[in-house]
């Protein structure tokens, strides 16, 4: 590898080794907004190195910068301490950078070695490239647990392999800096163990591992130094070891805050909804939910974990009135349609169920209206909001905007803004306040925080268990487990569209719970 | 972009984008050995130099508010209705039927008899499409574009072999009663003495338009049904989620943005040549998606968009006449341009000036 020293910069022949990657005063700016401000940070070969930071800080600009998808408008890369210009992905590869998106890039259709082989291909001829990537793979695999089928087509294999098989194709391009994007958003506690490992390997072989994510957990469980950012700058870079959750995630938001929600034990009351036999079959004509029955009752908080991809979020769209299904629902002991013309999102609110879907910006937010548009979206039909039978009433709807802003402080607390610019964390407060400020029976809730920043996670955590406080029930939906740990007074998981069980939060824990998501245990 | 002033989105980026065209345009002209300030000089005088040009310019103009605001409409809700053709054509033979119905005594009592007709026609020829779409899933683009096509072929069966005055050989009906006669802007502007061009055929319907214009606005920003309308356009999966049937709203934004289209009948038909011919639309409702599209679908953009394209062409008849060497296709060009900077290279512009803007904004902060 490279020894020569670099001009200027002296400080590196003190060191034992060169760092792997080092970044000087990085820049990067769209438009307005200073994605990355004077970023420096260095990565010693042979370790890893977490990058956290909330949505928008800035991280995956930086490792785009760093993959040759943005050119950096002031700065400089050192790649063992030689200076690179990185114009393009080829140039990141042929660097030894190799990168795991948080979407693989996979063509479903080919098989696990197609994968890899392909744009690595050694001639005109397919052969002989395969044939020494199925050496390779065999090799890999003994060595970093990295078992796959290699004549699996990736259409049939899980996430868990699929991901593998991008981490196979990045090593199959020789790289030895390896870059994972958000890498456990899609795995189950088991799998991201798995995941782990394979990293540990990886670095014992000297690879260098960059691990971009928003769980303070990983960090703390894998990375050897970690950096924090925000708006766009680095904040700190510091020894795993000598650092705590806490302070992360102070650095992280720029305030102490609380990870853990405060909350008395739960004071349920009569059954609110009862859901007996649900099945549902998407577009596809594939059975998403096979047989569902559960029961939330009033002030109480039903949360079902799962991978995603599960059955969750059919059971939400199924309550929310979006997707057709059969089987029973009960709200307050009266049945819901689950056909027909009584069966949409309208019908379900007129019930007083209320519903913040897990993605807000497809079905939550028109995100190309305004905040007072969206405030009344899916109750638009209310006689509040009419002034005469022809007009709807909008100076009405403004006011009661501005109010809802300033109660569940979204900023800035301006109803004209479009939904698009405001930041995930705001976004979701909007959908929270429509939903909660109709004072719900039953309130579906998916991915509460999904995309959200630390600072919201908080306050989005205290409106939900304040609204339990007031005697509503509420089923919450989430693939973070520490959410559902953490927020729910009984856990259902799902895997595969059954319900595999519940649980009493007090009773089980992350292990148990992510056996019966990956499918194993009672009633499988 | 937020830094965008609205006055600079609305009016400043379409007037460069047709000051380029008629750059453009001019050069053109230059090539073919004329003149460009002579031509663009006969282009204005003719549409807009007197008040028979005016009545010209106006009398198109008329045609395109129908068929910009029909697009538009459609438009709100994501849907790309290029029938208004054949839905005009339509709602030209509804309007044609109303009047040759009754011996009707007076204009202004057939015609709201007429807008009805033709309203209705139109949206029911949109409604084939419409349904087709919701339900079926066809294509709205393919199938508004067919229904062009069959509409032209009815209306051609219809005024061949049906309607057609015995013993006479042109392919129309005979003229409307005279009760049925709109007043034009000579009629008009004379109730307060204000002198007009006679024979130009600028009529009553261009109030009707003005007033379409308003309704529009109203229904789209003003209303429920706009409200949703939007919303179903902006985002399907949203539209569901907040129980918004996309059956409902693809049916009721066809029906009217078909109506809209089929109220050209009133002017062209009714008001101007006063019995049906063959081919009455004559093009306005290929128009009408370009005044939509420059007029981004708000309905003042597309009253100053009809406008314009109602001066392209008059000013075009005037200056064919005129230079013999600027034939009808080089009006075509001329008109294609307009379109081709206003629509499809707006972005050339746009960014530029959003640069601008950003660039001072940044310098006052």
């Amino acid at each position: 590898m490279a020894t020569q020293k670099t001009e200027g910069r002296p400080d590196t022949a003190a060191l034992s080794t060169e760092p792997a990657i080092e970044l000087v005063g990085i820049s990067k700016a769209f438009g307005a907004v200073q994605a990355n401000k004077d970023i420096s940070i260095r990565v010693m070969p042979g370790t890893i190195h977490g990058i956290i930071g909330e949505n928008g800080a800035g991280k995956s600009t930086l490792m785009s910068i760093l993959y040759g998808f943005y050119k950096a408008d002031a700065g400089e890369v050192f790649i063992r301490g030689k200076k690179t210009e990185i114009p393009d992905s080829q140039a990141a590869i042929s660097a030894g950078i190799g990168m795991v998106f948080q979407h693989f890039k996979l063509v479903e259709n080919f098989t696990v070695l197609e994968n890899v082989v392909l744009g690595a291909e050694s001639g005109a001829r397919l052969m002989p490239s395969l044939t020494k990537a199925r050496k390779l793979l065999v090799e890999l695999a003994r060595e970093y647990e990295l078992n796959v089928d290699p004549d699996a087509l990736i259409e049939d294999i899980g996430v868990g392999m699929q991901q593998r098989v991008e981490i196979l194709k990045a090593l199959y391009r020789q790289a030895d800096i390896l870059i994972l994007d958000e890498p456990t958003g899609v795995l189950t506690p088991a799998e991201a163990d798995h995941l782990f490992r394979i990293l540990e390997g990886l670095k014992a072989q000297g690879k260098t591992i960059i691990l971009i994510t928003h769980k303070l957990r990983e960090i703390m469980e894998v990375t050897d130094t970690v950096s924090v950012m925000r708006r766009g700058q680095m904040t700190a870079t510091v020894k795993t070891s000598e650092t705590s959750p806490e302070q992360l995630a102070e650095l992280m938001v720029g305030r102490k805050v609380l990870l853990r929600v405060d909350k008395k034990p739960a004071q349920p009351g009569a059954t609110v909804l009862k859901v007996d036999n649900l099945s549902v079959t998407d577009e596809d004509g594939v059975l998403r939910l096979k047989d569902i029955s559960l029961s939330v009752r009033a002030g109480e908080i039903l949360g079902i974990a799962g991978v995603a991809g599960n059955g969750q979020s059919e059971l939400l769209n199924v309550l929310g009135g979006i997707m057709a299904g059969t089987g029973q629902i009960q709200l307050n002991g009266e049945d819901c349609d689950l056909t027909g013309k009584h069966s949409d999102g309208q019908s379900r609110r007129a019930r007083g169920i209320a519903h913040v879907p897990e993605d807000r910006q497809r079905l939550g937010l028109i995100m190309d209206f305004t905040a007072w548009e969206n405030t009344i979206f899916g109750y638009h039909h209310d006689p509040a909001y009419q002034k005469s039978s022809l007009f709807m009433d909008n100076n009405a709807i403004r006011a009661e905007t501005a109010l809802k802003m300033q109660r569940f402080d979204v900023r800035p607390p301006d109803p004209h803004l479009k939904a698009k610019s405001f930041s995930g964390g705001n976004q979701q407060k909007i959908v929270l306040a429509r939903e909660i400020e109709r004072n719900p029976d039953l309130l579906l809730i998916g991915q509460p925080t999904r995309g959200v920043d630390i600072g919201a996670i908080e306050f989005i955590h205290q409106q939900i268990v304040a609204l339990r406080d007031q005697g509503k029930a509420i089923l919450l939906v989430s693939v973070e487990l520490d959410e559902i740990m953490s927020l729910s007074d009984r856990i259902a998981v799902m895997f595969d569209g059954h319900i595999m069980g519940e649980r009493l939060p007090s009773e089980t824990d992350v292990k148990e719970l992510g056996l019966m998501m990956a499918g194993m245990g009672e009633g499988a | 972009m937020d830094t965008t002033p609205k006055w600079a989105d609305v009016i400043l980026i379409p007037l460069i984008n047709l000051i380029l065209a008629l750059l453009v345009s001019g050069l053109v002209v230059l090539y073919i050995g004329e003149n460009p300030i002579e031509a663009i000089k006969i282009l204005l005088n003719g549409a807009i130099g007197s008040t028979r040009g005016w009545g010209y310019t106006l009398y198109f103009a008329t045609n395109f508010i129908f068929t910009g605001l029909a697009v538009s409409i459609a438009f709100h809700a994501r849907l790309f209705n290029i029938g208004g053709e054949g839905q005009a054509a339509i709602g030209g033979l509804g309007v044609a039927l109303v009047c040759l119905s009754i011996d009707w005594p007076h204009w202004a009592i057939a015609l709201p008899f007429a807008v009805i007709g033709g309203a209705v026609f139109g949206a029911a020829w949109a409604a084939i499409p419409a349904y087709l779409q919701a339900r079926r899933g066809s294509h709205i683009v393919i199938t508004t574009i067919m229904f062009n096509f069959i509409a032209s072929a009815l209306l051609v069966y219809l005024l061949v072999n049906v309607m057609k005055v015995p013993g006479s050989m042109a392919p129309e009906t005979g003229a409307f009663p005279k009760g049925t006669n709109l007043p034009n802007a000579y009629q008009v502007l004379g109730w307060f003495g204000i002198p007009f061009n006679k024979f130009a055929p600028l009529n009553v319907a261009f109030l009707l338009a003005l007033i379409c214009c308003v309704g529009v606005w109203a229904l789209i920003w003003r209303t429920r049904l706009g409200y949703q309308l939007r919303a179903y356009g902006h985002s399907e999966s949203a539209a569901v989620y907040a129980g918004i049937s996309p059956f409902r709203i693809t049916m009721i934004a066809m029906l009217i943005s078909g109506g809209l289209a089929g109220l050209m009948g009133v002017n062209a038909v009714m008001g101007e040549a006063e019995r049906l011919v063959i081919d009455s639309v004559q093009g306005a409702g290929f128009v009408g998606i370009a005044v939509a599209l420059m007029g981004r679908s708000h309905p003042l953009g597309v009253l100053l968009a009809a406008i314009l394209f109602g001066i392209l062409t008059q000013g075009g008849i005037e200056l064919e006449f005129e230079i013999p060497a600027v034939s009808r296709e080089m009006i075509l060009v001329i008109q294609a341009l307009v379109i081709l900077f206003t629509g499809a290279l707006e972005n050339m512009v746009r960014i530029p000036v959003e640069r601008m803007f950003l660039r001072r904004k940044k310098r006052a902060s």
